[in-house]
């Protein structure tokens, strides 16, 4: 066995205990860490993939921004966070059930599909020209409408939040 | 290849020829050489804390017109030693009610956090832990998990001057992180490349002679993301009793402090890679382990205005930090980042001195264009006295007599 699939097998376990662990704790905030640890898990994953780009991203925008807010979210709420109710209802076992038999019906139905037996592709030797990611998306031809939408979504998000925020009474601050 | 010209390729080769030796498969001997690469730059790198310590306290000391450490050792030198043979052998004290895990995770990363710092920063032109080709991004990332690390630490004292401080803390990194961004990406412009071996070898005119205003910009942003005076609201002692590692004691409130003098000296490392060419200087090519002694040059002079600025500002009030960042520093950098393309494009780039020239002359414009705002804004809003008046002090008699014959005769 290769040192990259050892790696690949701790770091895989790693990433699925974290992942249950996220929606079994009790408390909230332990559950948003186990959630930044199965972020960071992917993380490495794509560190084995040997895009450094995607890994580097994915600790930025998923590890440092969205934890911090969902942390932030439950340390500002804070009645949720001492809530010491059991976090699952009288039916998960239904709900167990229910996920299952979705789960083996798909796996069913996509067997018949000869891409769901991946042959071993050959890696793209140069699998991360930023570069030609960044023309990519300013490309008139590529991406550049959905990454304007995406900024003008962005703005309007600042907008609103700059709306909610401002004082309109006129009084000091 | 001899061992002198550039003994890090020289110990590696042996060290994998032994490893290869001894039966072990080629990628298994690579994962060794990982292991113990990362070993050696950790450890070296908080050895180098003991002698940072002691440095800025003598400095700070003389500053402050004091001697500091001066009695273990020639000029105190091992008083850091003593202090950690001190702090290991203080009791481990864990208060009721705090989050058991949290409450041990967050000094292990916030170490941690300034550590994987080193991973990409280039020593010498053949020394670094990873030429990793996005390591500008990674750096950003990276510091997010300080910031992590301060929240855990806040949150898990169970303490609130703890949680206080800690959501101060991180109100002041996510701000300062946006202009940090922006004059990152200046850099990177230039070198067209986010690997920061690129960017040093880039670097054939410094880039501080070609940004200064930015590298400026990131001087103080830097300095705010590492918490220190006088952006130290983090951990402002008078006021939050100490902040958000008020309930560490012994061991685990070392660690923050470990933390906190590595990252300064790493901000300094930083600004010396990024705008002071790294490792270049002559004969680099010929030996690069004398790259290492022009960074460390390099890294000290910052590393020193680092100190002297902690030693004479006071401490900002939050809404002044807030002000500066988003209403000055911000906007400044998104100004020079878009200037500072377009002129890039307008210069020949064959011609360094006349865009050396360009450069300058456009920082300089900047700066008297924000000189002249920042008059006209104080105008129009001039500051309000917070200062009481001045009241007649009460002084014993026969000292205000003398006081008046003095007066009377000069």
């Amino acid at each position: 066995m290769s040192t990259t699939q050892v790696i690949f097998l701790i770091t895989a376990g790693v990433t699925l205990v974290a992942a249950v662990m996220t929606v079994s704790v009790r408390k909230m905030m332990h559950a948003a860490l186990w959630l930044v640890l199965a972020l960071m898990g992917v993380a490495v994953l794509f560190a084995l993939l040997q895009t450094s780009f995607f890994a580097v991203v994915q600790v930025l925008v998923y590890i440092g921004a969205i934890a911090i807010l969902i942390i932030f979210s439950v340390m500002l709420t804070r009645r949720i966070v001492q809530e010491q109710q059991r976090p699952m209802t009288r039916f998960w076992w239904l709900a167990a059930l229910l996920a299952l038999i979705v789960f083996v019906g798909l796996v069913v139905t996509l067997s018949g599909w000869q891409g769901f037996y991946p042959a071993q592709q050959a890696v793209n030797s140069h699998p991360e020209d930023i570069a030609a990611l960044g023309l990519a998306l300013v490309d008139p031809v590529g991406y550049v409408i959905p990454f304007e939408v995406a900024s003008l979504l962005l703005m309007a998000a600042l907008v609103g939040a700059v709306f909610i925020a401002i004082d309109r009474k006129g009084g000091r601050r | 290849m001899s061992f002198w010209a550039d003994p890090y390729r020289f110990l590696l080769e042996w060290l994998r020829s032994l490893l290869m030796g001894l039966g072990l498969p080629a990628d298994w001997a690579q994962v060794v050489l990982f292991i113990v690469g990362a070993f050696a730059l950790g450890t070296s790198a908080l050895l180098l804390v003991i002698f940072l310590i002691w440095l800025e306290r003598k400095i700070v000391g003389r500053i402050q017109d004091r001697l500091g450490p001066n009695r273990v050792g020639p000029w105190g030198i091992f008083q850091t030693i003593a202090d950690i043979g001190k702090i290991f052998t203080k009791e481990f004290i864990t208060p009721n009610g705090v989050d058991w895990f949290l409450y041990n995770l967050a000094p292990v990363l916030s170490v941690g956090a300034v550590l994987m710092l080193w991973a990409v920063i280039p020593l010498t032109m053949t020394l670094y832990g990873v030429n990793l080709n996005v390591a500008v991004l990674y750096i950003i990332a990276v510091g997010e998990l300080g910031e992590m690390a301060v929240i855990l630490a806040g949150w898990g004292s169970n303490n609130k001057y703890a949680v206080l401080a800690a959501f101060r803390a991180v109100a002041q990194l996510i701000s300062y992180e946006v202009p940090l961004i922006v004059t990152l990406l200046v850099p990177v412009m230039f070198a067209g490349s986010m690997g920061l071996n690129d960017v040093v070898q880039a670097q054939s005119i410094w880039f501080v002679f070609l940004m200064p205003v930015v590298a400026l910009i990131f001087f103080i942003v830097s300095i705010a993301e590492i918490g220190r005076a006088p952006f130290d609201l983090v951990e402002a002692e008078s006021e939050l009793v100490s902040g958000f590692n008020i309930e560490y004691s012994g061991l685990k409130f070392g660690f923050f402090y470990v933390a906190d003098f590595l990252h300064a000296f790493t901000i300094a490392l930083l600004f010396a890679t990024l705008f002071l060419g790294g490792w270049r200087g002559p004969g680099v090519v010929q030996y690069p382990l004398l790259g290492f002694l022009y960074l460390m040059v390099k890294t000290s002079i910052v590393y020193f205005v680092v100190i002297l600025l902690r030693a004479s500002l006071p401490r900002f009030r939050i809404d002044q930090m807030m002000n500066l960042n988003w209403k000055l520093l911000t906007p400044l950098a998104m100004i020079m980042l878009i200037l500072t393309a377009l002129l890039d494009k307008l210069l020949p780039a064959s011609m360094p001195a006349i865009r050396v020239a360009g450069m300058l002359a456009m920082n300089f414009i900047v700066l008297l264009a924000l000189n002249q705002i920042l008059k006209l804004v104080e105008s129009r809003n001039p500051r309000p006295v917070v200062a009481s008046v001045v009241r007649p002090v009460a002084r014993p008699p026969q000292i205000q007599s003398v006081q008046n014959e003095t007066g009377t005769s000069s």
